[in-house]
């Protein structure tokens, strides 16, 4: 804390020194380089762009205003498909992930089967597409002849994204694990704690922790994922998109659709990046 | 027999017309003496026969060689080529002079692209499971209302489905007809709004319970479902093709090609 | 209270014999200080009495009890036995006081109400009531291994290891933590520690051995050791730190 104070240079802003006048100067410089150039690439889309030939249709197809107008208010309103399919995935992936991750860790022989499992759960999901997991399970396990509701396409859907994402998660998490050093493990056990336990209150509040950023950006993607379901039936912000475009004849509301998931998986991003340049400071 | 004998006729004729020479596409086309006709990947039954549009076989097939011919191509003069649902209506230069695969022309749709005058009207079908016809559903509004929807998303299946049947629960819709397909048969839907011709094919063919449940007339919709060609906003073969619509509507051959391709849809129960 | 007797301990690490037949008795309420060049065994050995590293050769009894039987469940073992490391290994997620908590309410399943009193306690009597609360990035390195020592007398061992506890503080902090380890020898705790304080050792040992290559070269009461000492490479360890 007082080490920040005697650094900061607002304490000592009477009498600068030379070094400090210099640094000012060459940050002042390089910002407005920076302001310059980013300005000039503006200009140049901003005008370029237009003389194309086809520019005219292309903004008659892709940033029609009556278009936007129209359908936005639509699907802002699928969109909450989206984030209510998020809400329910994201901890259940968090679960399995978790589960998968301490099955991978699982040490002693009788646990040898769970390892093995663990492995292979991973290998999998991570090596086949969203997509195709989403159809394989989506229209394949109600194809067995459940009954309703539990043949629901949001049911197997929900359950096609969280095997996939949990597969990644497992991975981070176990990652995280292992970056733990070994003599907090020492630690907790020279007091008696056993394996389960060590794990419980020592190993993993710290694991999970450190893979805050990492699991950020999957959770980020599973949010973009999430827009997949769609192709087993539910009319979320990107089928609902897709309607317009045909009734319309018009691609704006894929645009209006882009727009809403920047919205949320921008800040999102620009957080965990925060956060992860965080625990770098912190580390170094 | 006697269809047969007049849309040979036709076709005679259309041919001595192009002979005459001097005919409305002169210049108009993408290349040269050569009318370039899209359909769909794959292009389905009955509108083609077996995905192989050259074939003549099929009512799309059919119809786009009958207007080929009327403005004036030789057959050998077709040239096909394929495209999917959004490559045909993104903006810029397109690769066919026009596009046929079941489009229906809308108002919006014709702020974007040209269509031709309509070459099919379409009755919208209501297919379903042996299961849920008898489980009671019937072909009334009423009946209708209370099952789960779905449909093809790109088809006008959609808003008809909210302006006429209103369904009490929102509909799924899926990304082609395979998918709806595989949604009845998961049990997921209980039926699926779709043109008549491919509600026919779907039932019979490619489900092993499918039953087609009813239909809606298209001249008892305010709005019917009409197929047109897709060109080009602009393009100035419209006129020809038009015109070449309306002469083959007019001596009977349009109805002469549907009776050949598309008969089974009568006796199908109308849906009041 | 409780003995601890080693004979003919033997570990290796692959190919690396570390320690090689030790023979080591700590009495009741002793005070035994290992001493030697870094690498020459004391820690290892350390390591092996609560049974962190298990032994090749040899058996360790406490109080007479074979510990070292490979297959025995070592936790009823290290809840007896505690230690402290070098490098402190707080759990830094953890308050100081949860630190303490955490194996006797995990292990012995008592509540925190019913543990505060106790654990208080101890904070108080090592000067660090007044950081109970804080976690040990917030603490210096002697307030750490004073935590540390605190969280590994909370499981109330009958024998306390300590690896070098000092070695990794600043100078000016060695001085309150030996005050710790002076405050248990008053209190008759049975300790091992490996260290470099020779000054510590000879003040307050029992015993001292010196450890050379993975063997006790020679062992004595401090005062016999320290000013006369047999070997040659003791003498000359001891010409070198002293």
């Amino acid at each position: 804390m007082t080490q920040t104070e005697i650094d900061s240079p607002d304490a000592k802003r009477p009498g600068l020194t030379r070094r400090q006048i210099y640094e000012a100067q060459v940050r002042r410089r390089s910002m407005a380089i920076a302001a310059g150039s980013t300005a000039a690439v503006l200009l140049a889309l901003v005008v370029l762009i237009p003389l194309a030939p086809g520019w005219e249709g292309v903004k008659k197809s892709f940033f029609n205003a009556d278009v936007f107008a129209r359908t936005f208010p639509g699907l802002l309103e699928a969109f909450l498909l989206d984030v209510a399919i998020f809400a329910w995935s994201a901890p259940l992936i968090f679960l399995l992930g978790l589960c998968i991750a301490l099955c991978r860790d699982a040490r002693s022989p009788a646990l040898y089967p769970l390892r093995l499992f663990g492995t292979l759960y991973t290998d999998i999901f991570r090596g086949v597409p969203v997509i195709l997991v989403i159809y394989l399970i989506g229209f394949g396990i109600p194809g067995l002849g459940l009954p309703r509701p539990w043949n629901s396409p949001y049911i197997w859907g929900t359950v096609a994204l969280v095997l996939t994402y949990a597969a990644y998660v497992a991975e981070v998490l176990r990652s995280g694990i292992e970056s733990i050093h070994h003599s907090q493990r020492a630690a907790a056990a020279s007091l008696g704690l056993g394996h389960s336990d060590t794990m419980r209150f020592v190993i993993l509040p710290q694991a999970i922790r450190r893979v805050v950023p990492a699991n950020m950006n999957l959770f980020v993607a599973l949010q973009k994922d999430v827009a997949l379901l769609s192709f087993i039936g539910p009319v979320e912000i990107f089928r609902q998109a897709g309607v317009y475009k045909s009734l319309l004849a018009n691609f704006t509301p894929y645009v209006g659709a882009a727009l809403i998931f920047l919205a949320v998986t921008v800040p999102a991003t620009r957080y965990a990046d925060y956060l992860m340049n965080k625990q770098a400071r912190a580390r170094s | 027999m006697k269809l047969t004998m007049t849309s040979s006729l036709a076709l005679l004729m259309s041919a001595g017309m192009a002979l005459a020479g001097g005919h409305c596409a002169a210049g108009k086309t993408l290349n040269d003496d050569v009318l370039t006709i899209a359909t769909g990947n794959p292009a389905y039954y009955p509108w083609v026969m077996d995905d192989a549009p050259e074939s003549k076989a099929g009512f799309e097939a059919a119809v786009a060689y009958a207007v080929a011919n009327r403005m004036g191509f030789e057959d050998a003069q077709v040239a096909w080529v394929r495209s999917s649902f959004d490559q045909a209506i993104q903006p810029g230069a397109k690769d066919f002079d026009f596009n046929l695969q079941q489009f229906s022309i809308t108002p919006e749709r014709e702020e974007i692209v040209d269509f031709s005058a309509p070459y099919y009207s379409a009755a919208m079908a209501v297919v379903t499971r042996q299961p849920v016809v008898d489980g009671g559903a019937e072909a009334t509004l009423a009946s209708l209302k209370g099952l789960l929807w779905g449909a093809h998303a790109s088809t006008t299946a959609v808003p008809m489905l909210a302006e006429i049947v209103q369904p009490d629960r929102d509909p799924l819709l899926y990304g082609d007809n395979a998918d709806v397909v595989e949604a009845m048969k998961a049990n997921q839907i209980d039926a699926a709004l779709m043109d008549l011709p491919t509600a026919l094919f779907t039932a019979a063919v490619l489900m092993d319970d499918g039953v087609v449940l009813g239909q809606f007339p298209p001249e008892r919709s305010e709005n019917p479902d009409q197929f047109g060609l897709l060109m080009e906003e602009g393009n100035p073969l419209k006129e020809c093709v038009d015109a070449a619509i309306a002469d083959l509507a007019a001596d009977g051959t349009l109805a002469a090609i549907e009776a050949e391709w598309l008969a089974e849809a009568t006796g199908v129960p109308v849906i009041d | 209270m409780a003995t601890l007797d080693l004979k003919g301990v033997t570990k290796s690490f692959g190919r690396n014999t570390v320690c090689s037949g030790i023979d080591l008795t700590v009495g009741d309420g002793e005070m035994v200080c290992l001493i030697g060049a870094s690498g020459s065994g004391k820690s290892t050995l350390l390591r092996c009495m609560n049974l962190l590293e298990p032994i090749d050769d040899g058996v360790i009894l406490l109080d007479g009890v074979d510990i070292s039987v490979p297959g025995l469940d070592p936790q009823p073992v290290r809840q007896r036995i505690g230690i402290v490391f070098q490098s402190f290994n707080l759990f830094p997620h953890m308050t100081a006081v949860e630190n303490a908590m955490l194996a006797p309410r995990r292990v012995h399943k008592l509540t925190r109400e019913a543990l505060l009193p106790e654990i208080t306690h101890l904070f108080e009597r090592f000067g660090l009531a007044d950081r109970m609360d804080h976690y040990p990035d917030q603490l210096s390195g002697g307030q750490q291994q004073r935590v540390a020592i605190v969280r590994a007398l909370a499981m109330k061992p009958e024998i306390m290891l300590f690896d070098e506890i000092t070695s990794a503080l600043d100078p000016e902090l060695v001085g309150e933590v030996l005050d710790v380890l002076r405050h248990l020898r008053r209190a008759g705790m049975t300790m091992v520690l490996a260290t470099h304080e020779m000054g510590f050792a000879r003040e307050l040992a029992d015993k001292v051995c010196f450890l050379d290559k993975g063997v006790i070269l020679e062992e004595g009461p401090p005062e016999k050791l320290f000013t006369d000492p047999k070997e040659d490479r003791t003498r000359a360890f001891l010409a070198r730190v002293l």
